[in-house]
């Protein structure tokens, strides 16, 4: 099976949620997933963040409704790391 | 998500904790000072039934509830809107369907409803002993007198409150809004005991 293992995202998100119930919020979407964020920019009434994302299968849909449903949007997908099971990944 | 743990989620990322708070107490503190002045009005007058002074009062309690929600949902509703509008352009996205949308829509109701139930709960508070004579419950002092007690300690525990909020001495607090409901008490008594 072809599982997405890793995503780095560019998202905009408005100042609130603050980016701790930001990231917990999208780990919450995953049984094992760990987020990792880091703020890149902060304008008046938003911030830019670096949104990576590890699990053993990632749901991307998912993951980006949970941003959108936040008020966040997904600016770009910057890395993927994707595993063929069936090689043994 | 749990009721409750929604509200303070939606209170949180609006930043309206503050906001739910600061009408609580204003709006408290309206509804406990009008019963005060009522029930002296009817202290200094000429002798009233109990009925009509309890039916004076939840008038004027269900006035101020229903004015306090009314006047808090127009404004913040307004107040709302405007800040969503504010983000989204910020955003350049519809949030209609995020928390912040949610969050415009039920802030507002939040809000008002503290805003109403604040000076109709403690209106009502204030007017028990006057329910509890007339049910023919004996009271140590006059309803009237036992209904001022109430009211004078209701506003110091608003006071201990706003004490508490500003991180100062909450007696010094309530003993300051103790005072002013000492000083409205004796401007009624001077201005209409006459």
């Amino acid at each position: 099976m072809v599982a997405v293992k890793r995503i780095v995202l560019d998202v905009l998100k408005p100042h609130q949620p603050n980016a701790l119930e930001f990231t917990r919020t999208v780990a919450e979407v995953g049984s094992d997933y760990r987020v990792r964020v880091m703020v890149m920019e902060v304008d008046e009434n938003t911030e830019t963040l670096q949104m990576e994302v590890e699990g053993s299968v990632i749901d991307f849909e998912a993951i980006q409704s949970s941003i959108n449903a936040m008020g966040g949007s997904l600016h770009s997908i910057d890395e993927v790391e994707v595993h063929n099971d069936a090689d043994g990944g | 998500m749990k009721l409750v743990s929604r509200a303070s989620f939606l209170l949180r990322i609006t930043r309206t904790h503050g906001i739910i708070r600061r009408y609580f107490v204003v709006n408290g503190f309206d509804g406990a000072l009008t019963m005060l002045g009522l029930i002296m009005g009817f202290l200094i007058s000429e002798p009233t039934s109990l009925t009509v002074i309890i039916s004076a009062c939840l008038g004027a309690a269900i006035a101020l509830g229903v004015s306090g929600v009314s006047s808090a949902y127009v404004s913040e509703s307004a107040e709302r809107q405007r800040a969503l509008m504010e983000l989204e352009e910020a955003m350049v996205a519809d949030l209609q369907d995020s928390y912040h949308g949610d969050a415009a829509r039920w802030v507002p109701m939040l809000i008002a409803i503290v805003n109403g139930a604040s000076p109709l709960v403690i209106s009502l508070l204030i007017i028990t002993p006057l329910w509890l004579s007339s049910a023919g419950i004996a009271l140590p002092v006059s309803p009237l007198h036992a209904s001022i007690v109430v009211a004078m300690l209701t506003i110091f525990i608003l006071g201990v409150f706003l004490g508490q909020v500003a991180g100062v001495s909450w007696w010094r607090s309530g003993l300051r809004t103790l005072l002013i409901a000492a000083l409205t008490a004796a401007l009624i008594y001077l201005l209409a005991g006459r």
